[in-house]
């Protein structure tokens, strides 16, 4: 005390009169021992400021490992009770709030060279104007763009012009929305049985189910609920689209009685969950029935052949007559017949790679490129830069894109050639070669272009399938200039 | 000198006492935060402390059950066999470790440095020498980029890499 009551001597004189009951002001008469009091105090200041800042650093350092150790102990906490009808992504988010703030991120608009958009996404014809005539006479000339983000996957089907000028089924909200409950509500409990019930439905009718207590079914996107089992969290398949054509695939290679939540290993599940969608896909006759083309196998020539065996057509070409059929998004079997598929790498092991959470992990599911975050998805297992794998990206895309626009201008150049064949007056029986020829090529171009990787999944099969395409286009061609010539 | 100081403390002792006890909290708070981080633990060469934050748990695991384990700790391979070299690397790797992981702004997973990477190629031909001589020698003459062992030999330590 003595020595606070010595520093406190050089004070200011009202506040050291305060102290020393106007004594000081005697002693302290002199200016120098005034200014040797004010820098102590300065001093005690500094040393207060400095060890405040040291003790609130180091408290925030143990803080800090304090809550690494947590994240290592505990995966989570139940905080909400979700069920098999729990299609809001919310309630599962306040248990699992890691995997929910990265749903979330899918909102957020993302660019690759080959792929993204904003709020309103550019018409695809725009970069490729071969599209509105590989399209013409079908909804697909209407309106086609690029993708956003998971978030919007019910928003802007009920926005495209494609639903909203043309009558679409209730079929189409199979995808583009967290559907089972509605399912299982028309079913009776019965999904499968509610499945052919909303398939059939227009969809306007089907977005707006309701159950008895006026709650709308039809209301989010992608849910947790769509791949994670309540309670367990285990990846699962709940889609009947996928679990009939997986079951019917299997049986064409020999495996009988298929279940693929019973017979998938967990590897296989990190496919098959986003197979349920990611798929070539048609609505099989009246029911409506969502069918996945499966049952010859996985290959564009083997759906094909399915297509041809039961007569199906998408629509109609409106140029030349032919009856075409459309690819989808056939990014599970395209990936299926790629390099990654083959060492056992799944969609999900690059689209949603596991990402670090302080000492924690978790799948983010953020799914997005994996283009916007080499590092995780691809560095695993590839030890090289990301310069150099992203050099090795382009190198794919860039060729796949040159030979796809060879085989757009093929394409167009028959087109040109049998409408000419046409308006000269050639006969249906005459032509009939050219259109076969143009459903073929149609398919491989249409299966590349509108696979979502450029070729990425499967570099091969891509080149195979657009080196196929411009040769149809081509004998297409010259057979329908051959009829011209000889008029 | 001694006397200087005597009268320095007894002179200055009220605020002195002031600043030992504010800064011996603060030296508490912080031998208590070392001692919850295990921080002797990295005075040892226990591989477990390579793991105190759980980010080497793979390679940890790894290492566990991998033929090197007999043989080499962690920092066998990660460390210079010198006294200065090697606690100058444990030093650095221990500064940046710690800084990267508080802070959390590192590439996960994570890449070895270039100059972590050459000590791993010295401990390498440290035990391998008699077999890898003339290997390495026909390396060196190039223009010193040739491959490390590790490039072929990339899960003989630990995986994934």
């Amino acid at each position: 005390m003595i020595g606070i009551k010595r520093a406190l001597r050089g004070l200011p004189a009202t506040r050291a009169n305060i102290q020393h009951g106007g004594k000081s002001m005697k002693s302290d008469g002199n200016n120098s021992s005034a200014q040797k009091g004010a820098a102590s105090l300065l001093l005690i200041v500094a040393v207060f400021i400095a060890a405040a800042a040291l003790t609130a650093a180091v408290a925030a350092l143990l803080i800090n490992i304090q809550t690494r150790k947590a994240e290592s102990y505990t995966p989570f906490t139940w905080l909400a009770d979700v069920d098999e009808n729990t299609t809001d992504p919310e309630v599962w988010g306040r248990t699992f709030p890691l995997q929910y703030d990265n749903y979330l991120k899918t909102v957020d608009a993302t660019h690759t060279r080959f792929g993204g958009s904003e709020a309103l996404p550019p018409q695809k014809s725009e970069r490729d104007p071969w599209l509105l005539r590989l399209y013409a006479g079908y909804a697909f000339s209407l309106d086609y763009r690029e993708r956003r983000g998971h978030a919007y996957m019910l928003e802007d089907q009920q926005e495209t012009r494609r639903v909203k000028e043309r009558k679409q089924p209730g079929a189409c909200l199979h995808c583009h929305s967290s559907i089972i409950a509605a399912y299982r509500f028309k079913g009776d409990g019965d999904v499968m049985k509610g499945f052919d019930i909303v398939n059939a439905m227009p969809y306007e009718e089907a977005a707006a189910i309701t159950n008895a207590d006026g709650k709308k079914l039809v209301e989010h996107p992608v849910s947790c609920v769509d791949c994670h089992e309540p309670m367990t969290m285990k990846v699962r398949v709940t889609r009947p689209g996928f679990i009939n054509g997986i079951k019917q695939y299997k049986a064409s290679q020999g495996v009988a009685d298929y279940d693929v939540n019973r017979d998938a290993t967990r590897a296989e599940m990190r496919g098959y969950v986003c197979g349920q969608c990611h798929v070539e896909y048609y609505f099989k006759g009246e029911g409506k029935t969502l069918t996945f083309p499966w049952h010859n196998g996985l290959k564009a020539d083997d759906i094909e052949k399915y297509y041809d065996e039961v007569q199906f057509n998408d629509w109609t070409h409106a140029e030349t007559g032919a009856g075409v059929i459309k690819a989808q998004h056939p990014e599970f079997e395209m990936w299926n017949q790629g390099i990654h598929a083959r060492a056992g790498v799944a969609c999900v092991d690059c689209h949603m790679p596991y990402m670090r959470v302080g000492a924690g992990k978790t799948a983010d599911h953020w799914v997005r490129s994996p283009l916007l975050n080499i590092n995780r998805a691809c560095q695993p297992c590839h030890n090289i830069s990301e310069t150099e794998i992203k050099a090795r990206v382009d190198n794919i895309q860039d060729k796949t894109y040159v030979l796809m626009t060879e085989a757009a201008k093929a394409y167009t150049d028959m087109l040109d050639a049998v409408v000419a064949a046409k308006n000269a007056g050639a006969s249906e029986d005459a032509l009939a070669p050219s259109l076969a020829l143009q459903r073929k090529a149609q398919w491989r171009l249409d299966y590349v272009s509108s696979e979502n990787s450029m070729g990425f999944h499967a570099p091969q099969e891509a080149m195979r399938l657009l080196a196929e395409s411009i040769d149809f286009s081509r004998q297409g061609q010259i057979s329908a200039m051959r009829i011209l010539a000889a008029n | 000198m001694l006397n200087r100081i005597r009268t320095f403390v007894s002179s200055n002792f009220g605020w002195l006492a002031v600043a030992a006890a504010i800064f011996g909290a603060a030296a508490g708070i912080g031998a208590f935060t070392f001692h919850y981080a295990h921080g002797l633990s990295y005075m040892s060469s226990e591989p477990e402390a390579c793991r105190n934050c759980h980010i080497m748990n793979t390679q940890f695991d790894s290492w566990n059950n991998s033929p090197h384990r007999e043989k080499a700790l962690c920092v066998d391979c990660h460390l210079p066999h010198d006294i200065a070299g090697k606690y100058f690397a444990k030093s650095m790797n221990g500064y940046h470790h710690s800084a990267a992981f508080t802070l959390q702004n590192f590439d996960w997973p994570i890449r070895i440095k270039p100059h972590n990477a050459e000590i791993l190629q010295e401990n390498c031909e440290r035990c391998h020498k008699d077999m890898v001589e003339n290997i390495v020698a026909m390396e060196k003459m190039g223009n010193g980029e040739g491959a490390k062992c590790v490039h072929c030999h990339k899960s003989v330590g630990h995986g994934p890499k």
